[in-house]
């Protein structure tokens, strides 16, 4: 009910609407990890392809159910659906696909987190994976309000191996068109998030970044919805971020929580898209911030750009959250939605 | 040339002149009984109470201190029969901890981090007990192996410290009040073991700043070693030569040594406990192939610096494949101290040694 009557309170004034979300990646509920490590075992066979049985099925429809109630009862503006099943986190497009190979287990980005390294052996084909995730979502919500998300293609790109299309610009489009085949095959939804790291992490040299920021561009093609470009771990390097202001695509996201200076010499030097994403609680620490503390830091990035003008700030956390507890990623959300009601109040 | 501070663990009746430590990283297979008796123990309707379970874990330390013996180990290890992980089982003992619940590494491995919600601080003795039971259980040295602090830091939430680093140095000082402990309990042998640096090996500055914390005031003779697990060592060698400890524990059998080359230049001026088994394949290998992993390591140093040892914990191998790679490890270095002894070793190092010693 906040979230209706904060947006009839909109209509006719140009101000800006907070919206509080996540970039998905949940951690499953303690009861959903006994149970799943007891149904798929401990090795990396055991993990997710695509083609899991009844019983594995059903124990992530009731964990779905779960998180996606946790979304709605916290008040959260977005609801995703969880990406409980992603078991090589942000690889997991690729690790249930036909072209590719899962191999030896790597590290994921600086973290102690590992994935399967998914190596494309043959032709990308879209699989329907997430578009069949989102649909059980839409079961859930009656479609409302729903987010999906997905790697973006850069960071894709970065955390595969290609041993197909040989080239880095040609593999680049390649899972740029994969993801927009995906993305076609999506119920209707409200945002679109495309998690990408490894801009930051693995910047793009000189060319790949116009490429990146085309390849991000062909997938915002795919749909109709918001699309919100995450970029974590820091601030992305200047250049890489006047590329992406080229992209079509409505918001760019920030990690105000790992850096702030570059973020904002990022706006102010370059500007930014109509539509803003604030990275503002930290998914990986289990110190839950105070919703105060978060408003006043959305006014204070607003401060910093003399613009209070944004269409619209999605207020999230700088990271995915399955690095968290389960109770404490729950504390989270609840704090996101929070501080989006008052920093709405707040503008009023 | 000598070396006394790894000399003092030469046992009495070694045949040979050359003298190649041999030793455990650690961690090695728990008998399955004592998974099962965690598990009545944990079971509330289980009348398998807290000394059933002290028991259990006492009997299962004095059982792998044996099998370590019986494999031929000069410096001997429990095991680490009592610790569950190699994070958790600290931060249990550290005031400031607290637990909220099991976090993802892969799959579904779980573990449950710790957040540091205020400031860390030391209570009962973290290893002591342990130590003194596993000394009385064997003649042989023991060896304490310590989770390092930047490990304990990097892989525990903060929520009290402005930044990592602090929380590395603060729990930097409290390892090394247990370290006095443990050698005021007799303990000789001290490991620590920072996996985190394999991460983030760019941090390796604040990994020697807080060994500068854990040895001071501790007495010379005391054998200091780091454990560093596979990695790129090209962006920590060689700063790591400035760090104060005896001894650097390397794994490189698991990369069949290609790293091998970077410890050549400059010449490694510390003693290398080298891997020569890799705990990660469950297959053991023949005496004759770790012998010559073995020689590896003289490429790098001489005899007199070269300690002997697996590549990491062993614990998720079966413990009869663990059994064996202990084993023939040993009989291994046996024989390459033969080799040695009669001449039968010319293996030319990477740098040239100094003249003038």
């Amino acid at each position: 009910m906040e979230n209706i009557k904060r947006r009839y309170s909109l209509v006719g004034a140009t101000m800006t609407e907070y919206v509080s979300t996540t970039p998905g990646l949940y951690p499953l509920p303690d009861w959903a990890k006994d149970d799943l490590s007891d149904l798929k075992g401990h090795q990396k066979h055991d993990l997710i392809s695509g083609d899991e049985g009844e019983e594995i099925t059903a124990t992530y429809e009731e964990a779905r159910e779960e998180v996606v109630g946790v979304q709605t009862e916290a008040g959260l503006d977005r609801i995703v659906e969880g990406q409980l099943r992603w078991d090589d986190m942000l690889a997991h497009p690729l690790a249930v696909a036909d072209a590719v190979e899962t191999r030896g287990i790597v590290r994921y980005y600086d973290n102690n987190n590992f994935y399967r390294e998914p190596v494309v052996t043959d032709d990308l084909e879209p699989t329907g994976d997430v578009a069949a995730e989102l649909e059980a979502a839409t079961q859930l919500t009656g479609g409302e309000d729903l987010q999906a998300v997905l790697p973006g293609p850069y960071s894709l790109f970065d955390l595969a191996t290609d041993e197909r299309y040989g080239d880095d610009a040609e593999f680049l489009a390649a899972i740029a068109d994969f993801l927009a085949g995906e993305v076609e095959a999506f119920p209707d939804v409200e945002t679109l998030f495309l998690l990408e790291p490894s801009l930051v992490e693995s910047a793009p040299a000189d060319g790949l970044d116009e490429r990146a920021s085309e390849a991000i561009d062909r997938v915002a093609s795919a749909t109709d919805a918001d699309v919100v470009v995450q970029p974590y771990w820091g601030a992305v390097e200047e250049k890489v971020y006047a590329h992406l202001l080229d992209a079509d695509i409505d918001a760019v996201g920030f990690d105000f929580v790992a850096n702030q200076d570059d973020n904002v010499y990022n706006l102010q030097e370059y500007g930014a898209t109509d539509d803003v994403a604030l990275g503002l609680a930290d998914g990986q620490n289990t110190l839950v911030e105070d919703p105060e503390a978060i408003r006043d830091r959305v006014e204070w990035v607003e401060g910093q750009l003399g613009v209070t003008d944004f269409e619209t700030v999605y207020l999230t956390t700088n990271t995915e959250t399955f690095y968290l507890p389960y109770r404490k990623y729950v504390e989270k959300l609840e704090v996101l939605a929070e501080a989006a009601d008052l920093a709405e109040v707040t503008a009023a | 040339m000598t070396n006394e501070n790894k000399d003092q663990f030469r046992p009495a009746d070694h045949d040979n002149d050359h003298f190649l430590l041999t030793t455990v990283v650690g961690s090695y297979p728990k008998p399955k009984w004592l998974n099962r008796a965690k598990d009545l123990y944990e079971d509330e309707d289980s009348d398998f109470d807290e000394d059933n379970w002290q028991e259990a874990k006492d009997d299962a330390a004095r059982l792998i201190t044996a099998e370590h013996e019986r494999a031929g180990l000069d410096v001997v290890v429990d095991g680490e029969m009592r610790r569950n992980e190699m994070v958790e089982f600290f931060a249990h003992r550290i005031e400031g901890y607290e637990f909220n619940g099991p976090v993802k590494v892969w799959g579904h491995n779980y573990f449950d981090k710790p957040s540091v919600v205020s400031e860390v601080e030391y209570d009962d003795s973290w290893l002591v007990d342990e130590y003194e039971f596993t000394a009385d259980a064997t003649d042989r040295p023991v060896k304490v192996p310590i989770t390092g602090p930047y490990t304990l830091a990097n892989w525990s939430f903060n929520e009290a410290y402005e930044d990592d680093d602090e929380l590395t140095l603060e729990l930097a000082d409290l390892v090394n009040e247990e370290i006095e402990k443990l050698v005021d309990a007799g303990a000789r042998y001290i490991q620590i073991d920072e996996p985190a640096l394999a991460t983030t090996p760019d941090d390796h500055a604040i990994v020697g700043e807080a060994l500068e914390h854990i040895v001071a005031d501790i007495p010379e003779e005391v054998r200091i070693g780091l454990h560093v697990c596979y990695g790129d060592y090209s962006r920590i060698y060689p700063e790591i030569l400035e760090f104060p400890v005896d001894e650097f524990d390397l794994e490189l059998a698991n990369g069949d040594y290609e790293q091998l080359d970077v410890f050549k230049d400059p010449e490694f001026s510390k003693d290398l406990a080298l891997g020569v088994t890799d705990a990660h394949v469950a297959e053991v290998e023949s005496v004759e192939q770790i012998e010559e992993n073995i020689k590896k390591g003289l490429e790098v140093v001489p005899p007199e610096q070269l300690v002997v040892s697996p590549d990491c914990g062993v614990k998720l191998l079966p413990r009869d494949v663990a059994y064996g790679k202990m084993a023939n490890m040993v009989q291994a270095a046996r024989n390459v101290e033969e080799d040695l002894d009669e001449g039968n070793i010319d293996i030319e190092r990477g740098a040239p040694t100094p003249a003038d010693d």
